[in-house]
């Protein structure tokens, strides 16, 4: 590990200023720390900002309010979330383990770097460790990597569970910068990787993220997320998803559904809600609907798998959401 | 014999202090002085160290030494082959020349004050290779099988070739048959306890704390490595966390720890990373294995063949059991094994719990498993069909066999008889679900043993052993042994192990240690109480004692375990999620010691089986011979939400012919059986037969 500076934030515009001056935030350290150890995350200087005030969870209508720095087993476990927001929880519960998720802020999961084994690996050409080295994985063993949204450049999948619930669920969240604050959708934190890999999100130099909000309603209650993998639990997604649903007279009214472990940022699947919108969710519109998933996808050696596993797990996360009513 | 302590559930004597953190493993120890090693590993496959500029590690802060081929000094290298040892070929020799063999092997150490300083500098190493592609992978076209030199002849212990009969013929002519491949994966042991040494020289005298299942083969390995007499070196290891069999052979590690001591003259410390282990501490070697079936329409089996190859390395010859239990399990006339290795550009392979009866019978039970559906008959009646009276191999009887005993209780216990014979045809919400079943074995081993015991003047006694314990409970069911031998409560008894200048034990992996040990100290308890009786002023007063399997006894009998594994798998109907509902094992493996402690042991190596079975497979990427999954995260292995309801049970078992305890060893048969097990309940839930270990969801869904 690198010799690196540590100073604690006593107040966001403490923390932004330091950040401004080159410091990296640094809260549950879960993968800043780890990825330090091993020399792939390189600052020299840390902020802690676990002393900040954004630490709350609360409802503001039908909206939940997360503070960056809320942990991932305390929302996971808070019962206005589970009443509310049952698919933000269970997106929670099925990520990472128990140790990690009771130190894991919600801000760090966001900005969580990608899980690709090569990005570890100094003795491997990474463009997302080092621009322009090239990208190991693309012929080497991508079996867990992205059928969605890749390039050239790039073929990791973006880890994280709950981006995937907040991205299906048009969560926001509202950052402070130097320049004052400003609220964005949480999909537009992500970047694709196109030619540059490196850049992960679309945070400004210094920017702080405070909170994220998820919208409320009907089919936020009526929600669930299916992870599917190998072993039960401490393992990335092989594909999940996760699926809204309002329905109305016996027709889908809302509908919403997001994917992981499918794209290089969490994926989500307009084309499929809209050919549910207004129909029955039996079995065959679902699988019907679920199909439509596949389109652009583009498989690489390994992970040909994911294309017969995605439309399955959709149009079964949208069973279960369905079975909630 | 007295059986006041012995057979009773009694409680782990070392729990209490494994719980409260007072059990002291080989890198709790601290001594004065001591400062830290980092192994820098090959970034290359295969090739040569070009160059290696040290000046920038050099430099950094608290840097004490680096070393590397360019100035370690020339080890003596005697040979030395412990009993764990491939016979042959030759180790590693570490930091002594500029070839690189397989990707990770050490190239260099880095020695500083501080954990930290040695890893920063270790990184800031900066050495170049000429590499060239190395073959990782068995089953491609560019590798060539060999017939091992220990394998060659009809007395091999894993004889390359065995025949009765003629298989090949009668599988041409059977009316019913079975002929299909299997492809298990290449597995790192991944005990809790990463490996460790702190290494002290006094003098020409190295006194090592380290992680060993074999503390006198470590001794004897680093005498010859150093080219000093046996008595200069001491291993102290009193707590192993976890070995599956990875510690059973001294790695480099070991060699660079006291090298490094030696060099920079002061005490150092030296644990390898979650990453390292999976470079240079062995792995399960991958298997390839043919088995083919013949049998009459009512299920009598006509021909066994079974070809099995397995990697090793290009420096030394691993060899298992990977073929060995296929000659005795069933009665045929017709038998041919064959087993080959094919040499790899990778690290040597070594055992792991199971070694070579886990891959092997995990092809014998997947084909006998598939001959029960092509027969129509259900798969335990098949092998009550098959059910030999002696072992046909080797034409001895066997000295206890309880195999069928064992899957009729398993039936009952389990449920057998509400299992659909159908495939896909059992389900339960949105699984498919399935039974399955396969038999498990392992050799009953005994190997030359000597304790010492001693009686002290309070009342008290104390035993030795150059012995292990790695988990199973050896510290527990030596006091039970000692306890009851000697007529004294179990806390009058204070069992040690693992320390070099003890008596004698043979490795602690090929579940002979209960059997070896055992014998070794009741033979020491009795030779201490005649000492006593015979004069009765002196305490403390001690005696030694030996065992060893009687060679006119081996030569009557023929001496396995038996189980019989049962589990059942649910596999989601949509997206091939598979679970492991329940299992069952039932072995035959005569007294049972302790039966909370046999239990532990059974679910353990079950667990270890789950993993087998359905997650765990070291990852080489063939451009460069990477492993590309060396990490915790991202090598599979269950976790308690894979594990549901596990039961082990034992069927009495009465053996006076294997030892004098009559213990017949658990730690591998219960790992034995569980893969072929749930492979064969996926079959059933599925009617996909799937042949490739792990079995994953890929698999499921893409067959
Ligand atoms: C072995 C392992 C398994 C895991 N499995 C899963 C899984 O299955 N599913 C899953 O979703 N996640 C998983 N994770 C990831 C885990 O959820 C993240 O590590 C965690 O959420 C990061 O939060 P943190 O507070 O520890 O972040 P830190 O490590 O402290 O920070 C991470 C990054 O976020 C930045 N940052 C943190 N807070 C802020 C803020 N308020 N504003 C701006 N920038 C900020 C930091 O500068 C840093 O770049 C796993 C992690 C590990 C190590
Ligand atoms: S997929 Fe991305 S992270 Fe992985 S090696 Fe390629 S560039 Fe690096």
């Amino acid at each position: 590990m690198l010799l690196f500076t540590l100073q604690k934030a006593g107040s966001p515009e403490d923390a932004i200023a330091a950040a401004q001056a080159g410091a990296r935030y640094i809260a549950g350290g879960t993968t800043l720390i780890d990825l330090m150890r091993e020399e792939v995350e390189r600052p020299e200087r840390l902020v802690d900002i676990n002393a900040l005030p954004l630490k709350d969870i609360r409802v503001e209508g039908e909206d939940l309010v997360f503070g960056a720095l809320a942990r991932m087993s305390e929302i996971a476990a808070h019962p206005d979330v589970l009443r509310l927001q049952p698919l933000v929880a269970e997106s929670l519960i099925e990520g990472a383990s128990p140790q990690l998720r009771n130190m894991a802020s919600i801000g760090g999961n966001l900005l969580q770097r990608v899980r690709c084994p090569y990005f570890r690996m100094h003795d491997a050409a990474c463009n997302k460790r080092q621009p322009g080295s090239g990208c190991t994985a693309l012929d080497g063993l991508n079996g867990g990597h992205a059928i969605l949204g890749t390039s050239e450049q790039c073929v990791a999948t973006h880890p994280s569970d709950v981006a995937v619930a907040f991205v299906a669920l048009d969560a926001t969240m509202r950052v402070r910068g130097p320049d004052g604050e400003r609220s964005f959708p949480v999909e537009e934190l992500f970047r694709l990787p196109g030619d540059t890999p490196h850049l992960e999100h679309t945070l400004l130099p210094g920017e702080l993220i405070l909170e994220v909000r998820v919208p409320g309603g009907a089919h936020a209650r009526q929600a669930r997320y299916l992870k599917v993998r190998d072993r039960a639990s401490y393992e990335f997604a092989l594909v999940s998803a996760a699926a809204a649903l309002e329905i109305e007279d016996g027709v889908i009214r809302t509908v919403r559904i997001a994917c992981g472990g499918v794209g290089t940022k969490p994926w989500r699947m307009r084309a499929c809600e809209q050919a549910l919108i207004g129909r029955p969710p039996d079995r065959a519109n679902l699988e019907a609907a679920a199909k439509l998933a596949l389109e652009g996808t583009r498989p690489l050696a390994h992970n040909h798998y994911k294309i017969e596993l995605l439309p399955r797990t959709i149009a079964r996360a949208l069973e279960m959401a369905g079975e909630l009513a | 014999m007295n059986t006041q302590f012995v057979g009773q559930p009694i409680r782990r004597v070392d729990g209490r202090l494994k719980v409260t953190g007072g059990a002291r493993y080989a890198a709790d120890f601290n001594l004065d002085e001591h400062v830290y090693a980092v192994i820098v590993n090959a970034t290359v496959g295969l090739g040569r160290i070009v160059s290696i500029d040290q000046a920038a590690a050099t430099r950094l802060p608290g840097v004490i030494a680096v070393i590397s081929h360019l100035n370690a000094p020339r080890l003596a290298y005697h040979p030395h082959k412990g009993a764990i040892d491939p016979a042959t070929g030759e180790r590693l020799h570490v930091l002594q020349g500029d070839q690189v063999r397989f990707y990770g092997q050490p190239v260099a150490v880095v020695v500083a004050d501080t954990l930290d300083q040695a890893e920063r500098a270790a990184a800031a190493l900066s050495i170049t290779y000429a590499a060239k592609r190395p073959a990782v992978d068995p089953s491609a076209s560019d590798t060539t099988e060999i017939m091992a030199e220990a394998s060659k002849g009809p007395k091999a212990y894993y004889p390359a070739d065995t025949a009765r009969g003629d298989a090949d013929a009668a599988l041409a002519t059977a009316p019913v048959r079975i002929d299909a491949f299997y492809d298990t994966a290449r597995e790192n042991h991944n005990p809790m306890e990463p490996h460790a040494t702190v290494a002290r020289w006094d003098g020409d005298r190295v006194t090592l704390w380290s992680k060993t299942q074999f503390v006198v083969n470590e001794q004897a390995e680093i005498a010859a490595i150093f080219g000093i007499p046996t008595e200069n070196v001491q291993v102290i290891s009193p707590f192993v966390g976890g070995g599956f069999g990875t510690t059973l052979r001294t790695w480099s590690h070991v060699t660079i720890a006291a090298l490094a001591a030696r060099q920079v003259g002061r005490p150092v410390k030296l644990a390898l990373t979650r990453k390292q282990m999976f470079f240079t501490t062995g792995h399960r070697p991958r298997s390839l294995q043919r088995v083919a079936l013949g049998a009459t329409p009512d299920g009598k089996l006509t021909s066994i063949v079974h070809e099995g190859r397995g990697e090793t390395s290009r420096y030394e010859e691993f060899i298992e059991a990977l073929t060995a239990g296929t000659g005795f399990m069933y009665s045929c006339p017709n038998v041919r094994t064959q087993y080959r290795i094919v040499p790899l550009d990778t690290g040597t392979p070594n055992h792991m719990r199971g070694p070579g009866e886990a891959q092997g019978m995990f092809a014998l039970e997947c084909a006998m498993d598939e001959l029960s559906y092509e027969l129509g008959i259900d798969p335990i009646e098949l092998r009550r069909r098959n059910e030999p009276e002696i072992d046909e191999s080797t034409g001895k009887p066997f000295s206890s066999r309880s195999l069928m005993p064992c899957y009729d209780r398993g039936a009952e216990l389990f449920g057998w008889a509400q299992r659909n014979p159908a495939p896909r045809s059992m389900r339960d919400d949105r699984e498919y679900v399935g039974m399955g079943c396969a038999s498990a074995t392992y050799p009953v081993l005994f190997s030359p043993t000597r304790a010492r015991a001693r009686l002290l003047a309070d009342g008290t006694a104390e035993i030795e052993v150059a012995a292990s314990d790695m988990g199973p409970g050896t510290y527990t069911s030596m006091t039970q042994v000692a306890a009851d031998a000697l007529g004294l409560p179990l806390d009058n008894v204070r069992f040690s192990l693992g320390r070099s200048d003890f008596p004698p034990a043979p490795p602690h992996g090929g579940s002979q240690t209960m059997a070896s040990v055992g014998s070794a100290i009741r033979a020491a308890c009795a030779a201490v109480l005649e000492a006593a009786a015979r004069n009765r002023e002196v305490r403390p007063i001690e005696a030694e004692g030996s065992a060893q399997r009687d060679p006119e006894v081996a030569a009557r009998f023929s001496m396995h375990s038996f189980g019989a594994v049962f589990a059942e798998v649910g596999i989601d109907s949509d997206v091939g999620t598979i679970r492991v509902r329940r299992a069952l094992g039932v072995y035959g493996a005569g007294r049972i010691v302790n039966p909370r402690l046999a239990l532990s042991q059974c679910t353990g190596g079950m667990v270890g089986g789950i993993g087998m079975a359905l997650m765990e497979r070291t990852m080489l990427d063939a451009r460069d011979g990477r492993l590309v999954n060396a990490h915790m995260a991202d090598y599979l292995m269950p976790v308690n939400l894979d594990i549901d309801r596990l039961e082990a049970h034992f069927v009495d078992e009465e053996d006076p012919h294997v030892n004098p305890l009559g213990v017949k060893g658990l730690g591998e048969i219960a790992l034995v059986g569980m893969a072929p097990a749930i492979a064969n309940a996926i079959f059933h839930a599925t009617g996909t037969r799937l042949r490739n270990l792990p079995i994953s969801i890929e698999n499921v869904l893409t067959a």
